[in-house]
């Protein structure tokens, strides 16, 4: 449960930004805020199922590239139409210039 | 006393506004009447999902019965409203019952144009509604026959839709090419082509004379084609819904006329979403109607507030997506009075327009590609757009620079 996955290196997500990262037959997405730090979250918008990943970011939101639905990555939180579900939000710690996952 | 919020209209726009009363903290009485049994449902699956899908679609509610107990709103469904009294500040229903308001809002949408030379029946259809997609889905079978008439959205949408479904499509589309309508033609292009690769057919420029359904329908057109189909769908536009509107004397100007704020010409009524036309600050106070999703919702949510006093304008900037096959497209602005346009390529087949003013102000920007390809690039094109930017031709072109740079400028 509590095994650290390595996702990529902490260089291969821009500042504020998101990555694409899939795992065990999962999918997430990957932040790096513009304060340069680390967050992740399911990969797939919870409205239709979508990757997170071609969308943008802007300080703490994650807009979905699909409909504009919009959440806040750091905690998941769904800010309104059309999304009403919350994303799931996964630990992560940064080592060694990686970016390790706790996906339980 | 309160009368109560009446909201006229239960589609995307009546809904979210049904909603936004409460989330900003109106505790009176709501109403929201639809003519439709359905509680609000999304739309734009109609012509995509609920179409290709494997199992038999459910609607798409925007409105759970259960949030519509929990929020207190009072959902009157299956149920037409037939006069607004001004005066005495209530609206009829169809069954003679009459609602008081405080503040109505009327979210009436739009419905399909109708075609006057062809009989509606069963095998000629049109698509609005949940219980048109469901008619339609169950026509659609491998190897029928299928005729679109129309080579907007919808039209376009559902030929992709019955193409996944095995059926053989013909579009007929009377203009010189499709999406005439606010859509650059290098991207028409474009999406006429997927549809080709695709097996369908596409006629440009092509007259009807006559339609007649006597168990085959068979589609005779100016030029003496004859076409035999299984269905045939008539998809040439939509007009806005405003009978209502027009006969409590409320001012109408393709579509119910609202001001910045979404009020009517009636200061305890306001129209949004598909019925109403209103003014752009962006584009100089033009006035435009839009038929476009996140409209609907956007001017839903904005005409609950001002219901509640707010005094707030509406300033999005116009936005429409469209899926067909594995393509998006989206499309940011409007280009209308566009002096010259520049393509930014992204890769994969996917590029964007940029359409400029003649003093360098961005209008529009439209995008075409594989899944989200443009998606991005569109969204930041949006925000250049809200503040009038005139970002320089040479950078728009050129896909190494950021766009989100330009927006940090
Ligand atoms: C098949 C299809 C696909 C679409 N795809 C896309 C897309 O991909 N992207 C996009 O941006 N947009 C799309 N749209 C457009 C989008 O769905 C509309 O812009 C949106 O639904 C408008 O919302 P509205 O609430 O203003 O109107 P509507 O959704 O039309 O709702 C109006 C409701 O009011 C009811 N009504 C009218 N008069 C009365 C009355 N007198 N009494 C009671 N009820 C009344 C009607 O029955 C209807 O249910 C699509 C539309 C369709 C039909
Ligand atoms: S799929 Fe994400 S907002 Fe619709």
């Amino acid at each position: 449960m509590t095994d650290w996955i390595e996702a990529c290196g902490a260089g291969d997500i821009d500042e504020e930004d998101v990555i694409r990262f899939d795992h065990g037959g999962r999918t997430f997405a990957i932040y790096r805020s513009p304060d340069d730090e680390y967050f992740a979250t399911d990969g797939l918008c919870t409205h239709e199922k979508v990757h997170l990943a071609d969308g943008l970011v802007m300080d703490e939101i994650i807009e979905c590239p699909k409909h504009n639905g919009r959440f806040n990555y750091k905690t998941g939180a769904a800010k309104g139409a059309p999304v009403c579900l919350n994303l799931r939000t996964y630990p992560v710690k940064l080592e060694a210039g990686k970016v390790y996952l706790q996906i339980g | 006393m309160d009368a109560g919020m009446v909201i006229i209209g239960a589609g995307e726009c009546g809904g979210r506004a049904a909603l936004a009363l409460r989330e900003h903290g109106y505790d009176g009485p709501i109403s929201l009447i639809g003519e439709e049994a359905h509680l609000p449902y999304e739309r734009p699956p109609l012509s995509k999902e609920a179409i290709v899908g494997a199992d038999v679609p459910v609607a798409k509610t925007i409105l759970t019965a259960e949030r519509v107990a929990d929020a207190g709103i009072e959902f009157i469904g299956s149920s037409r409203a037939v006069a607004i009294d001004r005066a005495a500040k209530n609206v009829r229903l169809a069954d003679g019952r009459a609602l008081a308001y405080d503040k109505l809002l009327l979210a009436t949408g739009a419905v399909p144009r109708r075609l006057s030379l062809a009989v509606a029946g069963p095998r000629v259809a049109y698509l609005r509604t949940f219980d048109d997609a469901l008619a339609i889905r169950a026509r659609l079978t491998p190897g029928s026959r299928v005729v679109i008439v129309g080579g907007g959205f919808i039209g376009l949408e559902l030929a992709a839709s019955a193409r996944k479904r095995g059926a053989a499509v013909t579009v007929l589309e009377a203009q010189p090419r499709i999406l005439m309508r606010g859509v650059p033609a290098d991207i028409a292009a474009t999406v006429h082509a997927l549809h080709a690769d695709n097996g369908v057919e596409i006629a440009c420029g092509e007259g009807i004379a006559a339609i007649r359904d006597d168990g085959d329908v068979r589609i005779r057109l100016a030029n003496e084609r004859v076409i035999e189909a299984d269905l045939v769908v008539i998809g040439i536009g939509a007009a806005p819904v405003t009978a209502l509107a027009e006969s409590a004397g409320l001012a109408i100007d393709n579509g119910i006329a609202v001001d910045g704020r979404l009020r009517t010409s009636d200061a305890h009524i306001f129209a949004a979403g598909d019925c109403c036309s209103f003014p752009l600050a962006i584009y100089g106070g033009r006035r435009v109607r839009l038929e476009a999703w996140r409209n609907a919702q956007e001017q839903g949510a904005l005409a609950a507030r001002n219901m509640l006093g707010a005094e707030l304008e509406h300033t999005a900037v116009p936005w429409f997506w469209s899926d067909q096959y594995e393509f998006s497209l989206q499309i940011a602005g409007l280009a209308e009075g566009a002096s010259s346009a520049v393509r930014r390529d992204l890769g994969g087949g996917a590029f964007i327009l940029f359409h400029l003013a003649a003093d360098g102000q961005l209008l529009s920007a439209s995008g075409i590609g594989p899944g989200n390809a443009v998606a991005r690039d569109i969204r930041l094109a949006e925000m250049l757009i809200a503040r009038q930017a005139r970002p320089d031709p040479s950078e728009l072109t050129s896909s190494d620079v950021k766009l989100k740079k330009l927006l940090a400028a």
